[in-house]
């Protein structure tokens, strides 16, 4: 069964956070490195991409508790396997082995899971985030003509990382926690021409984020004017996740709802920071919250994003499962 | 049936539809049509040339065309340029941008700098299909929308024939070969001159329109564009005809199914009001109704030549009978005829009393009214303010006089006086609800900053006010609140007592001030929530309900409160301890110098840089993000007001050195014991020792998770490694009364609270600087970091600066040995006050921490058993302890 078959029959389970996981294995500066980065001159510590060239174990592993707890599709371990994410690392040179590699071990989890339960395939996300830099700020205010990345640099930066991903084996493209519109746009454009040399579409997520209150994302389009700006590639899904928890989600959610030709996706938060800086929301408290989105019939895909955790999941998945999917046709007729 | 929209967007969406009105593409950014914007863009000046993109939006232009296409110019640098500059203001970038280029470079340099889904204007297979394709899917990768010129390999489209075969065949390459969407096709089908006096020109208007209906009846989906000034080529010189046949033209043309286009707002006369025998003859001409059309039009057109549109002047309102004027200036906030006026009024109206209850009570309640609705907004109402108060002191002396001859007239609605309590200085939010107070005809008795309980009361019962509101800034403020409220009781006073200011907060006044107060004690959270809870309080027919709805609801409030209290759990202080922070201590770097340094008179334009305007809004009551905040689409337009006037202003201040900025840093050798600091001061030649205490969270946290104190930045004694600590004291407020005086004294409230505003904001920004100096120099642990202002101003970098009396180190009283330590009062100019407040108040004071793992926490609620300890390390009482750290008590006392 392909995906569009199961996202017309019932919402879709995404997996929860990836960094809260691996932040429970305390990990340190070795973790990081393995013989070839041995010598590396510069810390590696938090790079968390690099955890599935040192040590892919744990990523499978953790992989492998989303899918027990209800996922069907996890995303790769990639949030910052661009080369101008990578740059921060000077690791530049391992983009290739992060995205492939990323993509061909949660595969392997993938194919073992669906090998035991054939009922209900699992799928792999190839998860391409915002990188780093803004392509329509500018990051000194006293100039505000300048850019410190262009266009043509996202576009090379992203095609290849949809290259390592497709090549490792993922099922689709997750463009994700979009904050700059251009950025995202940038590896629309990348991943078609992508496509084109590889003579063969991948479905591609979208997934933007709304950074406050003001409902706008960081670059400061509405919810609707970021759906316009993203229609023109022809998507399975396009979502809201990260920034806001899932209660202040509800409103642009909606919007994307109501306007939406695609399916519609939404991973929040585990809530709010708190005065720590953790998300502490409960699964239960956060499943509560979800559920408004599934009552309003408003998404097709739902997981979860900064400090949700394989129970979070699980809550969410033994909730959505009593609830119909968004219907395609609900879109507010126009034109 | 198929959606045909066409949905385009720069910060927000323009969704197009068949209902849709016309939509209006602005024309003036675009160096071809424009001489002025040629030249701004040649001369390099990108700002002016900004203004007119602001402009043109402002004035309704829902997409803006912009064409660099000029040869002495660098069409892809300025194009790029240009269009980076916009993605930077907000209230242009707004709407969708239409890249307007005969260049193909220019155009897809121009796409990739546009985040919204945008409009390429042009294409056209008059390069042929190869070419026309290859550019189409570009477009299409892109996601913009495209005009389609109606012109191929042999030449422009200029009969209906050519159109429909040109617009047919472009339609079917786009659709069927490269599956470009059907609703952003947009065609533009040439709109050429009529009435040239040559033949084969007779029918250009008549096969636009009738092109245009083919296209909309038979290409489904697709859209249609044009230039519309074009038409009226040969009337130039004559803007009467022109305007009449701009707007004659875009009638018929609508009719037919034009979507959109380039039209002059300016140059279009209303389609009703074109004089009768005009439009016959107009519609002859575009319609081709007989055919001596042209010549009966031209000999018209000398008739009527030169007499265009007169231009709408701005101070129209200028001719209004005296109340209107008063009143819109009022409520447009403008001080330049108010004394004209005034005395206009005055000669007008029996008593200059009457002109305060006229017309400026009339503008001031409808100022009121639309701050009540959200529809103006603080800075907004300060202004209207200023106008207020100007009038009413021109009518003063007058007043007075009249006073002499009968005897009081008041006519307030009530009297509250106002005060920042003992040991407090801080004024920007009480002036700011006292405005707005004010504006509502209340008589606002403001006694000013540092006022004493007893002052504050023997002043209330002198004037038989009506409220008391008390405002303070600072934790210790909470208790002197209290204070005052005790006072009261005990003095028998029933009037309603308001709280307000940062700190305070409804759960402080519910469980600490209401219940030692008889009377009404009623939290106000800003200048908003004043004015209907003074409006119940006084009003006679609401106020005794008002009072025990208050009374009840801070009952039920404070029982609320005690239940979910019982929820929260604490570790006791030694758990607390033995998961403290665990530090690696590595890397300490040796500072370049122990000891003071004072920096004074720091260039207040290098301190400008670094604000962070974020809480400069916040202050006036503007919340949102900076500079997102102006895209905002209710403040928006107040808040780039307020912008600009605080630039001015800020101009002002640092060309003429209106404020001096003063601050002293220090760096000394320190050591931590348990939840303490050990510091070592040289004073001349020795040593001394000075010991700083802090505190520990005991909030109940998961398993894993460490109870901060800010002593775990600093490498234990017993470690036997030698660590650091460094201090700070900076103001940027030595000079600012001179200035405040100057404004009050002018009855300018708006600026003295906006001086007051810019000074904190300069000196938050002094501190910023100042830390970056430490980090990168004085101290030094971090001299690669490089960091844009943008992301200093966001605390990307390594290192802290708690203050004290803030939540990291919530203890007022540290503050008095880092005066000390630092010699700050002689230093800087900073004093502080019996409760620890700075003055001036644009001053900020804390410490460094450079460990990297150092980090910004709230030390929260504390138990009995840490209070107890704490006191016995200041060698203090319990009582002492438990008073000025009342607000982190978590047990009752």
């Amino acid at each position: 069964m392909n995906i569009y078959d199961i996202l017309k029959k019932r919402i879709v389970i995404l997996d929860g956070a990836m960094g809260t996981m691996i932040q429970r294995h305390k990990l340190e500066e070795e973790d990081f490195r393995n013989v070839a980065l041995k010598d590396h001159a510069y810390p590696l510590k938090g790079n968390n991409d690099l955890l599935s060239l040192t040590r892919p174990e744990i990523i499978k592993d953790i992989h492998r508790q989303y899918f027990n707890a209800g996922a069907d599709m996890i995303e790769t371990n990639t949030f910052s396997g661009t080369t101008i994410a990578q740059a921060d690392y000077h690791l530049e040179h391992l983009v290739d082995d992060i995205n492939y590699y990323s993509a061909k071990i949660a595969r392997e989890v993938a194919d073992e899971i669906t090998a035991k339960e054939p009922h209900k395939p699992r799928f792999v996300a190839g998860a391409m985030g915002p990188t780093n830099r803004t392509a329509s700020l500018s990051p000194d205010v006293n100039d505000p003509g300048y850019r410190a990345v262009s266009f043509d640099q996202l576009v090379a930066a992203y095609k290849q990382q949809a290259a390592g991903l497709i090549k490792g084996g993922v099922d689709m493209l997750l463009i994700e926690t979009i904050f700059d519109t251009l950025n995202a746009k940038a590896a629309l454009y990348a991943v078609d021409e992508l496509f084109e040399e590889l003579g063969k579409h991948y479905p591609v997520m979208i997934s933007g984020t709304i950074t406050d209150a003001s409902g706008r994302t960081l670059s400061g389009q509405t919810t609707e004017a970021f759906l316009i700006s993203m229609q023109h590639a022809p998507l399975l899904s396009i979502g809201l996740n990260c920034a806001l928890g899932a209660s202040a989600l509800r409103p642009y959610l909606q919007i994307m709802a109501n306007n939406s030709p695609f399916f519609v996706s939404a991973y929040p938060n585990a809530g709010l920071p708190n005065e720590f800086g953790q998300y502490d929301e409960s699964p239960s408290a956060m499943a509560k919250q979800v559920e408004e989105f599934c009552k309003e019939g408003l998404v097709n895909i739902l997981g979860g994003c900064c400090g949700t955790t394989p129970e979070h999941i699980k809550a969410i998945a033994d909730m959505a499962v009593k609830y119909e999917p968004r219907n395609l046709n609900s879109v507010k007729a126009s034109g | 049936m198929k959606d045909y929209t066409l949905r385009l967007s720069g910060l927000e969406p323009l969704v197009i539809t068949k209902d849709t009105n016309f939509v209006n593409v602005g024309e003036r950014t675009n160096v071809t049509g424009s001489k002025m914007f040629l030249r701004l863009i040649r001369e390099g000046n990108f700002e002016a040339a900004l203004a007119v993109a602001r402009e043109q939006v402002e004035g309704g232009a829902q997409i803006i065309d912009i064409n660099m296409d000029e040869g002495m110019i660098d069409g892809v640098e300025s194009m790029v340029r240009f269009l980076h500059l916009i993605g930077s203001e907000p209230d242009i970038s707004r709407v969708p941008v239409m890249i307007d280029s005969s260049k193909w470079e220019i155009i897809e340099a121009g796409l990739k700098c546009v985040q919204g889904k945008c409009v390429v204007n042009s294409i056209s297979l008059k390069g042929g299909e190869e070419e026309f394709i290859r550019q189409a899917k570009i477009v299409k990768r892109f996601g913009a929308a495209v005009i389609v010129m109606l012109f191929d390999e042999t030449g422009q489209a200029d009969n209906f024939e050519r159109r429909i075969e040109i617009a047919e065949r472009a339609y079917r390459i786009l659709t069927e070969r490269i599956h470009f969407p059907a609703s952003d096709i947009i065609f533009d089908p040439n709109i050429f001159p009529v009435a040239t006096g040559m033949e084969e020109h007779r029918r250009n208007a008549i096969d636009f329109f009738n092109g245009t209906k083919w296209i909309k009846d038979n290409l489904a989906g697709a859209k249609i564009s044009g230039g519309v000034s074009n038409v009226s080529f040969s009337f130039r010189g004559n803007d009467k005809v022109r305007e009449a046949m701009h707007s004659a033209f875009l009638y018929h043309a609508i009719k037919h199914g034009m979507d959109m286009g380039i039209v002059n707002p300016g140059q279009l006369e209303v389609y009703d009001e074109i004089d009768k025998k005009l439009l016959e003859h107009v519609e002859d001409v575009l319609l081709d109704r007989r055919d001596d059309a042209t010549e009966r039009l031209l000999e018209y057109a000398e008739k009527v030549k030169g007499k265009g549109k007169e231009k709408v002047v701005d101070d129209e309102w200028r001719k209004a009978p005296v109340e209107q004027r008063l009143s819109h200036a009022l409520i447009k906030g403008i001080v330049e005829f108010v004394e004209v006026d005034t005395e206009e009024a005055r000669q007008k109206y029996a008593r200059p009393l009457e002109v305060i209850e006229g017309p400026l009570m009339a503008g001031m309640n409808v100022v009121g009214d639309l701050f009540g609705a959200g529809k103006m907004f603080l800075p907004q109402v300060v202004k209207s303010a200023r106008v207020m108060k100007k009038s009413v002191a021109y009518l003063m002396p007058y007043m007075e006089e009249e006073k002499r001859r009968t005897g009081d007239t008041s006519t307030s609605q009530g009297r509250i006086l106002m005060a920042t309590v003992k040991g407090d200085v801080h004024d920007i939010g009480k002036n700011i609800v006292g405005v707005v107070l004010a504006c509502n005809n209340y008589d606002i008795i403001d006694i000013g900053v540092m006022v004493p309980a007893e002052k504050i009361l023997e002043t209330a019962i002198r004037e038989k006010v009506d409220i008391i509101g008390l405002s303070g800034l600072i934790t210790p403020s909470l208790d002197e609140m209290v204070h005052v409220a005790k006072e009261m009781e005990r003095l028998g006073m029933t009037i309603p007592l308001l709280i307000g200011g940062a700190t305070t907060s409804r759960a402080h006044t519910a469980v600490k001030i209401d219940p030692v107060y008889s009377g009404p004690v009623i939290h106000v959270l800003d200048a908003s929530k004043g004015v209907p809870v003074v409006q119940s309080l006084i009003s006679p027919a609401q106020k005794d309900a008002t009072k025990i709805k208050f009374k009840q609801d801070y009952d039920q409030f404070r029982i609320d409160y005690k239940n979910r209290r019982k929820d929260k759990n604490f570790v006791d202080l030694t758990k607390a301890r033995e998961h403290k922070f665990k530090v690696e201590f590595e890397n300490v770097v040796e500072p370049s110098f122990i000891g003071n340094k004072i920096i004074n008179n720091y260039p207040l334009a290098e301190l400008r840089k670094r604000i962070d305007w974020t809480p400069f809004f916040l202050t006036w009551e503007l919340a949102g993000k900076y500079p997102a905040i102006f895209n905002d689409k209710i403040i928006g337009i107040e808040a780039k007001k307020l912008f600009d006037d605080a630039n001015e202003l800020l101009d002002k201040v640092v060309n003429e050195n209106l404020l001096q900025a003063c601050g002293v840093i220090g760096l000394y050798k320190a050591n931590s014991i348990g939840d303490d600091v050990l510091v070592t001061i040289p004073v001349a030649g020795t040593e001394q020792k000075q010991i700083f205490h802090f505190l520990r969270q005991q909030n109940e946290k998961a398993a894993d998770l460490p109870y901060l104190c800010l002593a775990d930045f600093i490498a234990p004694q017993d470690s036997g490694m030698q660590d650091y600590i460094g201090m700070f004291a900076v103001t940027a407020g030595i000079g600012i009364e001179p200035i405040v005086e100057a404004f009050e004294k002018n009855h300018d409230d708006y600026n003295s609270i906006m001086i007051k505003a810019l000074a904190d904001r300069l000196a938050e920004a002094f501190a910023e600087k100042m830390h970056e100096l430490i980090r990168t120099e004085y101290w030094g642990y971090a001299k690669g970091e490089h960091f844009t202002d943008e992301e200093i101003i966001r605390e990307k970098y390594d290192g802290i600066r708690p203050a004290p009396g803030y939540p990291a180190c919530p203890d007022h009283t540290e503050k008095l040995k880092l005066f000390e330590v630092l010699d700050a009062e002689k230093n800087t100019g900073i004093s502080l006050t019996e409760n620890f407040a700075m003055y001036p108040t644009a001053a900020v004071s804390g410490f460094y921490f450079a460990n990297p793992q150092s980090k910004y926490f709230a030390v929260g609620k504390i138990q009995k058993d840490q209070v107890v300890d704490y006191a016995k390390r200041k060698n203090q009482s319990i009582e002492w302890v438990e008073k000025w750290l009342a607000p982190n008590l978590g047990y009752d006392n």
